[in-house]
């Protein structure tokens, strides 16, 4: 940056404006994150509830009548492919391969979908056995939080499938490599938040 | 055609004739008296012809300062609904004694005291709070818009939507009647079964996405956007204060969105979160809501500190006492301000320990505060004071606030807020400091920073009469209410049996009179000064002759760019360092400047999402569907838009900053 | 969506680093260690005590997110003039206040105002 002076005969006088443009930092990524910290805090509340009234049972049935862990261990293992998948999505952007991207991309949003289809299993599966949010304080808080964890899963997949219309249409133009980091952030944040749901809820739930 | 319930309930859901308030008598004058103000306003609007005018300029408009000016005129607004339920409640406890029971039933007095907590926080302080932020901000730290342009005229319309939403319901249906913060379980399904608790959350919700967003965008603005050479240690305290506050909306507010969607699905879903039975637990709402509800407070009144300390140092021409130490107490106020929730219930009975902890943590946080008056007293010491009308408002909050400050601290010892909790004289201390604190500081931010914003001043007669008015109309409304508290009055009761109270109330009703005198000649005070503008005029572009931050080193008021040149800062106070230092402002090679575009995109999602929550309110799904389809879609079409900047070209540039210099140089001659 | 977001930030989006190949592989092959060993120590109750198996179980986990911190979302303190970092040091710090502030809280109201509530021995309400 080039910085002038106002007036050539005081020379001694500090410089008190930038001649050429100024272009602060873009903030996106910094901001995206700050946003990312208070969807953080709403699953902090979530889990707070839970850790609450996450054992009032009134008398219904507790974690360990209902969760089955084989099937929270395949589902975990559909969003920890999916993470290094979106890596790799990454990775290929960085090379600036539009086919890598779309390819990565794609087969991360398969993981997410496969993720997405076996909490909708489970979830049916429980209330099939009469274990329905309306059953106890423990069972509105464990929908709740897993649902909450599911509903930014099902939109992060539309979101995925918007920014692959837009890296077809436009290619990987500074705007769509911004967003993609974006959804990279929000994806890898999202597993995050799913560690602690399979430990506190599922494992610990079932470990009693 | 009416004969089919079946199909009437699936296209209005619970909406039905019924739900208009025909049987109430005020409300019908007040709905006749709206809808001949709303045919005024649209014919005028129509036939002056400035239908396009308001779209290209304002409501489609990303400039940050046209944003928080909008910010301020539904504040204004609002603080007139809201002030009307507060004259309608010292009416009602005026008259309602011995056998009469006063003009509104308690049905109805119930709705006006939430409709007032809700209007005055949510839709009055938050609105002038972020308006405020929102103007000076930018022009504060020197840069051109805030970080996110487009984000921030969709929050200010998400924002106005909740708003409107609640003035909705004032005509269509009923508002909430369980108290500003709608404790389960009297606002469960059970006992709430109408839609005025739905109209408190999906309210709040709407406005709550517009907080949020606006949050995230002023701190990445103020961390990323200073002009260079504005170290933190540089920045003006209002920009401190409205970081720190910022920060705190990002890491309160979605505190209240969870808590709030808890209590929506007991309510729509049949969950049972804080219901009665079936191991829900409604002592956890109040946890979580005041996990919320304690940082709001300093939401509100830090960036009143900030303007506090603007103001001082300006009509004192010192520079501000103890800059380090007042940043430093604002950053301890925004971290302890999350460890006293609990002196809201302490009567809960959580027991000593718990309350022991939160009690001495209350009591540390009045610490920091009290440094903060010291600063200030200081920097009046051996200034050179003019007591220009913020000045005025200024000394009328450091006495206000401190005997605010002083029955907060009583409060916070539980044996004694064991007597005093939810009595009258709680109602006093949180008007004293919000009204001392808050609303004080949020009109001398306002009477301040207006001829920046215009290019003239306010109307200063006028403006001190509001003043005065207000100032001793407070102590009339409420100290009488610190004496009811500590007789053991409660709150929220619509008639009384003791005649020997009446006189209190009485007493308290005429306060609530000064006041109104006071909003009256404030707006006055903007009518007068728009009639003499000629004469009240800046055209220095510093129009209190000693401003000390950035912002008044531009025009009054400043080009959509703001600063021609971005400005480099030497010195803490940069403009009082470029005045000293010589500064000559450049009047040459001007350059393209790259701007935002402005877009519709904002108001027309918000405007969804007030249909979306209409619906939701009257169960009337198929619109909620719909109005939810077509939100989603619409903000995925909108992220297609890639075409959001455009260039104002130097020659504008030259021709604008050129009509400056010429304003200039007839200053000086 | 940004004033400024022309070709100029190329250069600097917000100094996020961004993983490797490898730094990816590793950050899946721990993640993947550090989910499988808590789910066997639960399903196969490998461990007497309760008590010692949910400790393992909140530790792994601890761990794992740290992890995930790292190599997926390249979180360090430099990212953004380190304000990345504080900002995600403010969020635990708040969290962990809402979370064990909220279980005191209730714990002790629960056991002063109805000590003799347990939840598992109501009867059903059918």
């Amino acid at each position: 940056m080039t910085m002038a002076n106002n007036t050539a005969a005081q020379t001694e006088m500090p410089v008190f404006y930038l001649k050429e443009e100024h272009h602060p930092e873009t903030g996106t990524m910094l901001g995206f994150w700050i946003y990312l910290m208070s969807d953080c805090l709403i699953f902090g509340i979530l889990f707070a509830t839970y850790a609450v009234i996450g054992q009032n049972y009134a008398a219904g049935p507790s974690p360990a009548d209902l969760f089955d862990l084989e099937l929270v261990a395949i589902n975990t293992s559909m969003l920890l492919f999916s993470s290094i998948t979106y890596g790799f999505a990454m990775l290929a952007m960085e090379k600036g391969s539009i086919k890598g991207t779309q390819i990565w991309l794609a087969i991360t949003g398969l993981f997410g979908v496969a993720f997405v289809g076996l909490e909708i299993y489970e979830f049916h599966h429980l209330w099939s056995l009469g274990a329905t949010p309306m059953r106890s304080g423990f069972l509105s808080a464990f929908y709740t939080l897993v649902a909450t964890h599911g509903l930014h899963v099902t939109f992060g997949i539309i979101w995925l499938v918007t920014l692959m219309v837009q890296v077809a249409q436009r290619g990987l133009i500074v705007e769509n490599k911004r967003r993609l980091m974006c959804l990279s952030m929000f994806w890898h944040f999202l597993d995050v938040i799913w560690i602690g749901v399979f430990s506190v809820v599922y494992l610990l739930g079932v470990l009693g | 055609m009416f004969s089919n319930p079946d199909l009437l309930h699936f296209i209005f859901g619970r909406l039905s004739l019924d739900s208009l308030p025909f049987h109430e008598p005020i409300l019908v004058v007040t709905f006749a008296a709206v809808v001949l103000g709303g045919i005024a306003v649209v014919g005028g609007i129509t036939y002056f012809r400035l239908w396009g005018y308001l779209w290209n300029e304002w409501i489609t408009s990303i400039d940050h300062k046209k944003i928080g000016i909008m910010y301020i005129i539904l504040a204004l607004v609002m603080l007139l609904r809201g002030f009307s339920d507060a004259l309608m409640m010292r009416a009602q406890q005026a008259m309602a004694f011995g056998g009469s029971e006063g003009f509104l039933p308690p049905d109805h007095y119930d709705q006006i005291f939430t409709a007032h907590g809700v209007i005055m926080i949510f839709f009055v302080a938050m609105p002038l709070v972020t308006g405020l932020m929102n103007f000076v901000v930018p022009l504060q730290i020197g840069a051109r818009d805030v970080a996110f342009p487009f984000l921030n005229n969709f929050s200010f319309w998400m924002t106005t939507c909740g708003a409107a939403l609640i003035m909705v319901s004032l005509f269509v249906g009923e508002f909430a009647k369980t108290g500003w913060l709608a404790y389960p379980p009297l606002s469960d399904i059970v006992y709430s079964p109408g839609v005025g608790v739905d109209y408190y959350i999906w309210a709040l919700q709407i406005a709550g996405v517009g907080t949020l967003l606006s949050g995230v965008n002023l701190v990445v603005t103020i961390v990323k956007m200073r002009a260079p050479g504005m170290s933190m240690m540089k920045m003006p305290v209002f920009t401190w204060t409205a970081l720190c506050t910022n920060v705190l909306i990002v890491a309160a507010f979605p505190v209240l969105t969870a808590v709030l969607v808890l209590l929506g699905l007991d309510r729509y879903a049949d969950t049972n979160f804080f219901t009665n039975d079936l191991g829900g637990n409604a002592m956890m709402y109040i946890n979580l809501i005041w996990i919320w509800g304690h940082p709001e407070v300093y939401i509100l009144i830090l960036p009143a500190f900030g303007v506090f300390s603007e103001v001082v140092s300006t009509f004192c021409r010192k520079r501000l006492f103890g800059y380090s130490s007042m940043v430093y107490a604002t950053v301890v106020i925004t971290i302890l301000s999350y460890i006293v929730w609990l002196h809201h219930f302490f009567t809960m009975g959580s027991g000593a320990s718990v309350n022991a902890f939160f009690g001495i943590t209350t009591m540390i946080i009045s610490i920091p505060t009290g440094a903060k008056v010291f600063n200030w007293m200081f920097t009046m010491y051996k200034g050179r004071i003019s007591f220009d009308v913020p000045m005025l408002w200024t000394i009328g909050f450091m006495l206000t606030f401190v005997i605010g400050g002083m029955t907060g601290v009583m409060l916070a010892v539980p044996p004694a807020d064991f007597v005093l909790h939810n009595s009258l004289f709680l109602i006093a201390h949180f008007h004293n400091v919000i009204i001392g604190g808050v609303v004080f500081g949020m009109f001398a931010g306002i009477v301040y920073w207006f001829p920046k914003a215009f290019g003239f001043k306010l109307d200063p007669f006028w403006g001190k009469m509001s003043f005065w008015l207000w100032l001793v109309g407070f102590y009339f409304a409420f100290m009488p209410l610190y004496v009811l508290g500590l007789m053991g009055i409660t709150r929220r009761m619509s008639q009384f049996d003791d005649p020997s109270l009446q006189i209190w109330f009485v007493i308290a009703a005429f306060g609530a009179l000064l006041i109104a005198g006071g909003i009256g000649s404030f707006i006055l005070s903007i009518v007068v000064a728009v009639i003499k503008r000629d004469k009240l005029r800046d055209e220095t572009g510093d129009p209190w002759g000693d401003g000390r931050t950035l912002e008044w080193s531009t025009s009054s008021p400043p080009p959509a760019y703001n600063f021609a040149f971005t400005p480099v800062v030497h010195d803490l106070d940069a403009w009082a360092d470029m005045k000293k230092r010589g500064y000559v402002r450049p009047t040459e090679g001007f350059l393209d400047i790259h701007m935002p575009k402005n877009t519709g995109a904002g108001f027309i999602l918000a405007a969804i999402s007030l249909v979306l929550g209409f619906a939701l309110v009257w169960h009337i799904w198929w619109l909620v569907a719909a109005s939810f389809i077509v939100l989603i879609v619409g903000a995925i079409a909108h992220t297609f838009n890639y075409d959001r900047d455009y260039h104002i070209p130097a020659s504008e540039v030259v021709e604008t900053e050129d009509e400056r210099t010429a304003l200039l140089a007839k200053q000086q001659a | 969506m940004s004033a400024h977001s022309h070709a100029h930030d190329d250069h600097h989006d917000g100094g996020a680093s961004h993983g490797t190949y490898k730094s990816y592989v590793i950050g899946f092959v721990l993640s993947v260690i550090l989910t499988a060993i808590p789910f066997w120590l639960v399903m196969d109750g490998v461990l007497d005590s309760k008590v010692a198996t949910a400790l393992w179980v909140m530790g792994l986990g601890v761990i794992q997110i740290i992890v995930h911190m790292v190599y997926f979302l390249h979180m360090n303190t430099k990212s953004e003039g380190g304000w990345n970092f504080l900002a995600l040091i403010f969020t635990i710090v708040i969290v962990a206040i809402a979370i064990a502030g909220s279980l005191w809280v209730m714990y002790h109201l629960n056991t002063n105002m109805m000590p003799q509530m347990d939840h598992d021995m109501i009867p059903s309400f059918g």
